[in-house]
């Protein structure tokens, strides 16, 4: 660090120049939050009279009242969280087993298994929702969670499974020889040496399923239909594309939207940032 | 791909059931000299195989198969060959479609990787150096947040600001006295297709960017140094330095990016839902009106399919570019 202190001395204010470019491009990317906050929290008169740019008279939350209990919002975010959580917690244990057998048991023609669970992630969702959508007819999971839960736990135990089995094919080969030789069979080794050593990937790996989860919308959309089953994502997406709420009340039901989202940001910032770097390039 | 013959090559050590304890050591009584009958690894793949099976590979070829037949949902398909894709080639909508989004591709890919590329070197080798990680940890924060908002949500809060009677856009447009500017931002058609793009780009640039931002901490600080000391200018460094140093990480976010770009739909529905007038439609919207507001679902069906077929060619892409054995 002494060469950066020495070294700042020779820089001149344009560094100040540079950060205030920055600055002015993070308000232009928080901005559109801050509209939302400003304008959830008025009166619609308030909004027609003075516009969606002044400052707020008063802290009013009927908006957010009223849309809460109009789309018993409650219910949506618990729809969401046991569909994103169970979906988390199943990909994960799945993606674990198979990342087991392909990057530790080196099983047969894994690296063919390998390019079909990434085919499987990336192939778009518009090819697969119409069968699934018939299958789940057929078998009376329409309109269901479970049904929900079933498709996106396989599609993130595909990326998970991809992830995962490059970290587990580096894994310390002398860990795994010392459990062997204390006695341990295939599945206790998984489940004492594996998974607790792997404990930091493991929770990346749940965070970002949840988020995706949470933030998938299309297979949600046709699968959901009813209200009791809907998530958050879907609900608030069908409102708006209805076009019946005010000004004010569509922006209590963004800000409504966007706080579960702020709240896992500051939660997860730093798993995520270090965990999306481990995704991308491995 | 790679060759298998590399794979069989490292075959791992000492999977042997039971080797001999080492000579030094002392000698262990009780311990298992018969081999164990252990339970063969592929047996942990099933649960997820089978999941697979039903989830993925069975619809995926289901969609293939009705592709192939003209079907409004209910009764029986019935079986017309190719005759969907020929409508396909000659269907002015769908690859007018397909136009937008390569436009889509373009806000969603090409330009924030650019963008994220001249950010990330910025906030690395500039502001981190100069006012401390921390500032530029908190830069980052602020210019990644979009992304994790669910695109339905960012769909509602810009289509809200972009509103033409009380949008706030148009709101501070009057108040800068350039009412001149005021838009129809998404109804109208000559400019619905560009206020998306505008959104998309605001979502993605994060995404890139943090990516850059991880790689260049791969990137050994001594080659900056030493263009430093020939008295190469910052850009000349940036383009000579950093962008060859991460380049993989430059391919990985280019590739992910588009494949993310042929799935807007989500951006799509709660936008403009393809309008006005089908201005902004893509494929993947496309297929789904076919699927379920015209009731053409064999049409959808061979949409579905040819996107289908351009991404999995991006995946084989991006795979043998993997196997080339480049690190990180």
């Amino acid at each position: 660090m002494a060469t950066a202190q020495a070294g700042a001395r020779r820089y001149g204010p344009g560094r100040y120049a540079v950060l205030t470019a920055y600055l002015v491009l993070a308000v232009v990317m928080l901005v559109p939050f801050a509209i939302v906050l400003l304008n959830a929290v008025k009166t619609p008169q308030e909004y027609s009279t003075n516009g969606p740019l002044a400052l707020p008279e008063g802290i009013h939350l009927d908006g957010l009242v009223d849309f809460w209990n109009r789309v018993d919002y409650g219910e949506k975010l618990v729809n969401s969280v046991l569909i994103s959580g169970s979906v988390a917690v199943l990909a994960v244990v799945l993606s674990v087993l198979n990342a087991y057998a392909l990057g530790i048991g080196r099983v047969k023609g894994r690296l063919w298994i390998l390019v079909l669970f990434l085919m499987a992630n990336t192939l778009p969702q518009e090819a697969l929702v119409y069968p699934l959508y018939f299958l789940a007819k057929q078998v009376g999971l329409y309109d269901t969670r479970i049904s929900v839960i079933i498709v996106f736990t396989c599609i993130q135990t595909a990326f998970g499974t991809y992830l995962l089995s490059s970290v587990l094919s580096g894994f310390p080969r002398e860990i795994l020889e010392a459990a062997r030789i204390d006695g341990a069979n295939r599945l206790q080794v998984l489940l004492r040496v594996v998974v607790p050593v792997s404990r930091p990937t493991l929770a990346v790996l749940l965070v970002f399923f949840f988020i995706w989860t949470w933030n998938e919308f299309l297979i949600p959309l046709v699968f959901l239909v009813s209200n009791e089953t809907q998530t958050v994502s879907v609900a608030l997406g069908v409102l708006q594309g209805q076009r019946l709420m005010d000004a004010t009340m569509t922006s209590a039901s963004a800000l409504l939207g966007v706080l579960p989202t702020i709240a896992f940001f500051l939660i997860f910032q730093r798993t995520l940032t270090r965990g999306i770097t481990v995704g991308a390039i491995k | 791909m790679t060759r298998p013959a590399d794979v069989t090559a490292t075959s791992s050590p000492g999977t042997a059931p039971d080797r001999p304890a080492p000579a030094a050591g002392p000698v262990k009584t009780g311990g298992a000299a018969r081999p164990r009958r252990e339970i063969p690894y592929a047996l942990f793949l099933v649960p997820g195989g089978l999941l697979l099976l039903a989830v993925i590979i069975v619809p995926f070829v289901m969609n293939a198969a009705i592709s192939l037949t003209e079907w409004p949902g209910v009764g029986d398909p019935k079986f017309v060959g190719l005759d969907n894709y020929t409508e396909l080639a000659g269907d002015a909508e769908f690859w007018a479609s397909f136009r937008h989004n390569i436009a889509v591709t373009l806000a969603m890919a090409v330009i924030p990787t650019f963008i994220g590329l001249v950010l990330a070197a910025g906030l690395f080798d500039y502001i981190g150096k100069r006012f401390g990680p921390r500032t530029a940890a908190f830069l980052r924060a602020c210019i990644y947040l979009p992304q994790v908002l669910p695109i339905a949500v960012a769909g509602i809060v810009w289509s809200w600001i972009l509103a033409p009677e009380d949008g706030a856009l148009n709101a501070l447009l009057g108040g800068a006295g350039l009412e001149s500017l005021q838009q129809d931002w998404l109804g109208d058609p000559g400019r619905a297709l560009y206020s998306v793009m505008g959104v998309m780009v605001w979502v993605q640039i994060g995404f890139p960017l943090v990516i850059f931002m991880s790689g260049l901490q791969r990137v050994d600080p001594a080659l900056h140094e030493a263009a430093e000391i020939d008295g190469a200018s910052w850009w000349r460094r940036f383009w000579h330095v950093t962008i060859p140093q991460i380049r993989p990480e430059i391919f990985v976010s280019l590739l992910w990016c588009t494949i993310a770009s042929l799935k807007a739909f989500a951006f799509i529905y709660v936008l403009t839902k393809g309008g006005p007038g089908g201005a902004t439609s893509v494929p993947s919207y496309y297929s789904f009106e076919n699927f379920f507001d015209n009731t053409r679902v064999g049409y959808g069906a061979a949409v579905a399919t040819v996107l289908a077929l351009i991404i999995i060619a991006l995946t084989v892409v991006f795979l043998r570019r993997q196997s080339k054995g480049e690190e990180g």
